[in-house]
């Protein structure tokens, strides 16, 4: 069995989650703190959209964005000789954008939950805002964020319609797991679609795993933080 | 208040499958249609001569609409001219799904509920043959196709024949495994010697003959393998560099059609099957680039 799909797939989730964690944190804290609830909605609504749509619509955009006769995919050509489309990068990009609606919206559920008054708390104790961020804020929001994180991982393994359109489907180095499973599927190879399908499972049921595990600890802290 | 509130729920729910209903039914009103269309054309329709024998039986629900499978090259001139003649000529509906002919194969062997299949190759109709899933002795070998190469419209210049794409980047194909233009392009560039050393090129395999043509089409590959017909469909965007040169395709490249042996209406597929083998149904076809198969 050639195991390149596999390490294709966990290589771009592996670059792609961490992407996407950073990113999807950020706007998430940055959507909360926004003062008008109108424009709040509208950020919501835009950066729910690439989980709601089809993945073949994304994938369109994203070719609409990065293709070498559009004004972006042309700039980077032209000024730094970088071509995004059929590239390994293209995975990742895909594989981002459809996985940060995830991160961004467990991230902004597990943020609004937290309670305000540790965060006054540590504002009259003087600490500087990144501070609160990363010392207050995130060990608090920890398990929701997590579990977003988590989910988000998952999604961006799976990634198969935008992936096609944007990175291709090149043997050893764009073809990720999905791509390799329709691929046998369709050259009539069910055998070889078996082998990539079990690991696809194995993959998908551990990362549930994980979730369930973070999701019933934030049930458990929870308790004992009140208690205290 | 809590009885008003419920009172609404229930309103909007029933409006909500009303609604669901009515569009249901609206699409079901397009079906029946043709089955008054079958009946009138079956009695002022005299050149077709199978008719002559369902005219007298009942139309039963499948006789109003055949299945087609057919390979990704062929939908445009199907969806564009051939179903809409054949439909307006017998008033049978022909319902019509379009992909690499391996996968079509795949999907029919594990089931698919097709009538006509219309492959790009001999080899997955010798397969579903084999298998006894398609009527051997239906099988017509209809059209030929030639193999070429081309690039985005804008880089036509740097390449003149099949060795150029040596030149290329990035170069796109369809799977050897299960796309016919894709073996067509294997067996060809493997004769001149070239396929090794475009193992070294990014390749990206394509799930169907027409991915390829819109990699290439939107400039994400440098150059790329179809049919001649689907190079003409997209005539701005691509150019045809080259054919196949003489000798290097020892595959005809030919495409077969047959009627599968579980089909739900054999009469309408072979109505069908004889409508393609018409004059018209082949000028229609040559006017894409196909050729015709005397």
């Amino acid at each position: 069995m050639d195991w390149s799909p596999l390490y294709i797939s966990i290589k771009t989730a592996a670059v792609s989650i961490i992407i996407t964690f950073f990113l999807g944190i950020y706007l998430a804290r940055w959507a909360s703190r926004l003062k008008s609830g109108k424009i709040r909605l509208v950020v919501d609504g835009v950066l729910t959209l690439p989980l709601v749509l089809p993945p073949t619509v994304v994938g369109f955009f994203l070719l609409f964005t990065f293709g070498v006769k559009r004004p972006v995919g042309q700039f980077l050509v032209e000024t730094m000789g970088v071509k995004i489309v059929f590239t390994w990068w293209a995975t990742v990009i895909a594989a981002v954008v459809i996985s940060l609606p995830l991160m961004y919206r467990s991230a902004r559920g597990a943020f609004d939950q937290v309670d305000q008054n540790l965060l006054y708390a540590g504002r009259t104790l003087g600490m500087s805002e990144r501070r609160i961020f990363w010392r207050v804020l995130m060990p608090a929001a920890l398990p929701g964020v997590a579990a977003g994180g988590i989910l988000a991982f998952a999604r961006g393994l799976g990634e198969f319609g935008a992936t096609a359109m944007l990175a291709g489907n090149i043997a050893g180095k764009t073809m990720t797991l999905p791509l390799a499973v329709y691929s046998k599927v369709a050259a009539g190879d069910m055998d070889g679609a078996y082998q990539y399908v079990g690991v696809i499972l194995l993959l998908s049921f551990g990362t549930i795993l994980l979730m369930n595990y973070f999701t019933l600890r934030e049930g458990r802290t929870g308790k004992r933080r009140r208690a205290k | 208040m809590e009885m008003k509130r419920k009172k609404r729920t229930a309103v909007l729910l029933s409006a909500c499958l009303v609604l669901a209903f009515a569009l249901a039914g609206c699409g079901s009103e397009e079906e029946t249609t043709p089955a008054a269309k079958t009946s009138a054309a079956e009695v002022t329709t005299a050149d077709v001569t199978t008719t002559a024998e369902t005219a007298t039986t009942a139309p039963a629900a499948s006789s109003d609409e055949i299945m087609l499978a057919a390979a990704a090259s062929l939908k445009n001139v199907f969806e564009d001219e051939l179903i809409p003649m054949f439909t307006a000529k017998t008033g049978i509906a022909v319902t019509a799904t379009y992909d690499s002919s391996g996968k079509l194969q795949t999907q029919i062997e594990e089931g698919a509920e097709v009538d006509v299949f219309f492959s790009a190759a001999a080899k997955q109709m010798t397969a579903l043959s084999d298998q006894s899933l398609v009527d051997t002795a239906s099988v017509v070998n209809l059209l030929e196709n030639k193999l070429v190469m081309i690039v985005p419209s804008d880089k036509a210049a740097d390449y003149t024949s099949f060795e150029d794409v040596l030149k290329a980047d990035t170069v796109a194909i369809g799977d050897p495994e299960s796309v016919p233009a894709g073996q067509y392009a294997k067996e060809a560039l493997e004769n001149l010697n070239l396929w090794e050393e475009l193992q070294s090129k990014t390749v990206s395999l394509g799930t169907n003959v027409t991915e390829v043509l819109q990699w290439v089409a939107a400039g994400s590959a440098d150059a790329g393998f179809v049919y001649q017909t689907d190079a003409v469909s997209q005539a701005d965007a691509v150019t045809i560099v080259a054919e196949a040169p003489e000798g290097s395709l020892q595959t005809p490249v030919i495409y077969p059609v047959g009627i599968l042996t579980e089909a739900k209406n054999p009469n309408g597929a072979a109505q069908f099957l004889e409508f393609l083998q018409s004059d018209e149904a082949l000028a229609v076809f040559e006017e894409y680039g196909f050729t015709a198969i005397k």
